[in-house]
């Protein structure tokens, strides 16, 4: 019959319509900034640099101290739109596996310019840089407030766990893997000198008497 | 009452004059659609209510806008580039005056013959409906008949051009 | 008491030309009632904006405007603002008289509509014989104004628009005409006020509404189909429509004009709405016995209200229609329907009181959509597809 699609369509929206009253699928709007809904934990936004907690460094501030960029400025280099400006220092500072390296005095990020293709994530061999998830960075300064500094840029390793959960918790498994086994082979290096300085110390005095 | 006459009818003779002597073609349609609403506004006022709408209705409705369609689809619509005015504008003008000279005697002879305004009827639609049904039967259907017509012949001339492509 | 409410306006009126001499009493009668006619529509379109928007918008899984003010109440408001401090541009070679005319004649010639809809018991503007005529002659002059807007605005997409506009508002003017004709046909009177009386009866609690006889309801479809094409409303909207025109005919206006022909298509709305109550659902009577203590007017603007909640309905519902398959459902289904409705009144009238004619005619007028329905808007089926794939 004529106009019966017609009314199946009017039946359709009508149960759309007094259901969106009443049950959450037939309304599926988040209003936001009301509600906000947390992002997926592989969302990306802009970068972030991470640091170690619990470093100490005279009298550098934690974020300063653990900060794990060495400042190899690979990922200024692969930037497609260049957006990160790196000055390295001229002193080295021990860094989490207590070995000496350089560190940024400058990190900044041109985030009305970065395009947010995670190559800078991708090539960073120490962990460093990683994409944080806040969007909300709007300012009403168009070019000084969208130069991030490090100050800004540097986000504690929590807050990493915090955002990227399985990421973070893989990373610091490597970590410490890898400081553990730094420490077996510094105790073996120890040892092995210790025995060293044992056999040299019995030495020159057997020299010293046979003379 | 009378103050309300001049108004239309000057309405209506200004439509009807700019009707022709204006350049652009749809204007003059527009303004020839300004004379029939003051002839409508007349019939009102001699109380004819069913002429009156029925006036609206069709001549504006329908009429201005077939011929405002017609202008669209010719050519019409682009502004002339010589004079609006013909070359035998005066014999024209002389021509138009003669037969509204004609008309004018014939209405004057004819409103001797009729009774005077106190008495003229009040034709509600009604008594149109019946009169048409009854007495004036023959005219309504020779008219629907030529309507019918018209329809068939315009949908065979249309036809006959998507053929002829 | 229930009499003083149901005429509180009539007595507000008097009470108020009570101060004025006598001679110019029906003049500013006259006055007062167009005052509070474009007092009130116009304030009833501000609502309706925001009901559609609203009710489009839970249609679709989502809210309407709520930011405005509680629940988006004062949308209306932000909306008129933004409306009349925009820019108005009009194009340096546009007609400029006639672009400036065209959205006054169209909110003239619907606001003209209003002043013979019975919108209460004695509650009429203007009572005249010839009323349903009237205000097809003004529904005939809003035409001139879509048309005068395409084409003085030297826009091809504004003059495609209007044409189609104009085409569209005449094939179905016919319908809207012969619906109606049927209920003249057994009233008996072109006058609004004589066909609500006559409807205003009832049998028991069941009130004698057009809509409750099978031609009455046949024409009300009729009727419905026919009046959202003539306010150009979705699923008839093509030539407004945003993705297909720009906006059709009214491309070219910003700011107040374009407020004006929104306003205008919504006055239009509900004058139809209007009078599609007045001729089939009984205008401002009661639907049962026992409710007539409700004020007369109240029910005309529920009915009023529940049709444009249809029109919203329908407009969160349906596919645009293609111009072509418009013209064709009107000439092809809607018209010839609409005569063979016609004639079914005639028969019912004929037929005397009784159930013979119930059955008779219920009968005729399903058998006739089922069979026009598959006779005239019969769709092509295509067979299985074959392809032929590149070598």
């Amino acid at each position: 019959m004529l106009g019966e699609g017609i009314l199946r369509g009017l039946a359709e929206t009508a149960r759309n319509f007094f259901g969106s009253y009443v049950s959450k699928q037939r309304y599926t709007t988040v209003e936001y900034p009301e509600v906000r809904i947390a992002p997926i934990e592989a969302a990306r936004v802009f970068p972030f640099l991470v640091y170690d907690e619990g470093m100490k460094d005279g009298g550098r501030p934690e974020w300063e101290a653990g900060l794990r960029c060495t400042s190899c400025q690979i990922c200024e280099k692969e930037c497609p739109p260049k957006c990160i400006f790196i000055e390295k220092s001229k002193e080295k500072k021990p860094d989490a596996f207590g070995k000496q390296q350089f560190y940024p005095v400058r990190f900044d990020i041109d985030i009305s310019v970065c395009m947010s293709c995670q190559i800078c994530v991708e090539v960073c061999p120490f962990d460093s840089i990683k994409m944080d998830t806040q969007f909300e960075l709007a300012t009403d300064d168009r070019f000084g407030d969208l130069l991030v500094h490090v100050d800004k840029l540097a986000k504690s390793n929590s807050y990493y766990n915090s955002i990227h959960p399985s990421e973070a918790s893989a990373i610091d498994h490597h970590r410490e893997e890898t400081k553990a086994m730094l420490a077996v082979k510094a105790k073996a290096a120890a040892e092995a000198a210790a025995a060293k300085a044992a056999t040299a110390a019995a030495k020159p005095p057997a020299a010293g008497e046979g003379a | 009452m009378s103050v309300i006459f001049w108004l239309i009818s000057a309405i209506t003779l200004g439509g009807a004059l700019f009707a022709v002597l204006l350049k652009n073609t749809v204007h003059c349609a527009l303004a020839l659609t300004v004379a029939f609403a003051g002839l409508a506004f007349l019939f009102l006022g001699l109380d004819a209510q069913f002429a009156g709408f029925a006036q609206i209705m069709v001549y504006i409705g329908a009429v201005a806008i077939l011929v405002v369609f017609a202008i669209l689809l010719t050519r019409g619509s682009e502004t002339p580039k010589g004079s609006v005015y013909s070359r035998y504008a005066f014999s024209g003008l002389v021509a138009a005056a003669g037969v509204f000279a004609v008309l004018g005697w014939a209405v004057l002879q004819s409103a001797r013959v009729l009774p005077n305004e106190a008495q003229t009827p009040i034709a509600t639609a009604q008594q149109i409906g019946v009169a048409l049904v009854g007495r004036y039967v023959l005219p309504l259907e020779i008219v629907a008949l030529l309507l019918t017509v018209a329809t068939i012949g315009a949908v065979i001339v249309a036809l006959h051009e998507k053929e002829g492509k | 008491m229930f009499q003083t409410f149901d005429q509180i306006f009539i007595l507000l009126r008097d009470w108020v030309l009570g101060f004025l001499p006598v001679g110019l009493r029906p003049g500013a009668g006259v006055v007062l009632g167009v005052v509070a006619i474009v007092c009130v529509f116009p304030a009833l379109f501000a609502l309706t904006v925001l009901l559609e928007r609203k009710g489009l918008g839970r249609m679709q899984n989502r809210p309407g405007p709520n930011r405005v003010g509680p629940f988006g109440l004062l949308q209306p408001i932000a909306d008129a603002i933004k409306s009349l401090t925009k820019e108005d541009i009009v194009p340096t070679t546009a007609n400029g008289f006639i672009h400036f005319l065209a959205p006054l004649v169209l909110v003239v010639a619907v606001f003209m509509g209003f002043a013979v809809l019975p919108m209460g018991r004695n509650m009429v503007l203007v009572d005249m014989d010839c009323a349903l005529l009237f205000y097809f002659a003004m529904g005939a002059s809003s035409e001139l104004a879509v048309f005068m807007a395409g084409w003085s605005s030297r826009n091809k997409y504004s003059l495609l628009g209007a044409m189609r506009a104009v085409a569209q508002m005449i094939s179905y003017e016919v319908i809207l005409l012969l619906s109606g004709l049927a209920v003249v046909m057994i009233t008996g009177s072109l006058s609004l006020t004589r066909i609500v009386e006559a409807q205003n009866q009832y049998t028991g609690i069941f009130p004698h509404w057009n809509i409750f006889t099978p031609w009455g309801l046949a024409g009300f479809l009729m009727y419905a189909i026919a009046a959202t094409a003539e306010t150009n409303r979705s699923p008839f909207d093509l030539p407004e429509g945003e993705s297909e025109l720009v906006a059709g005919y009214h491309t070219e206006y910003s700011g107040f004009k374009f407020a004006l022909f929104f306003l205008g298509e919504y006055l239009a709305m509900f004058s139809i709405s209007g009078l599609g109550s007045t001729l089939f659902l009984g205008g401002w009577s009661a639907p049962f016995s026992f409710l007539q203590w409700v004020p007369s007017w109240i029910w005309f603007f529920s009915k009023l209200m529940l049709s444009i909640f249809v029109f919203i309905w329908m407009r969160g519902t349906l596919p645009r229609l293609r111009q072509d398959q418009l013209m064709n459902f009107a000439w092809k289904f809607v018209l010839p329907f609409t005569l063979y409705n016609l004639m079914v009144t005639a028969l019912w009238r004929f037929l005397g009181e009784g159930w013979q004619r119930w059955v008779v005619c219920t009968v005729l007028v399903v058998a006739g959509y089922v069979l026009l329905g598959r006779v005239s808007m019969r769709r092509e089926h295509f067979g299985p597809r074959s392809y032929r794939y590149a070598e």
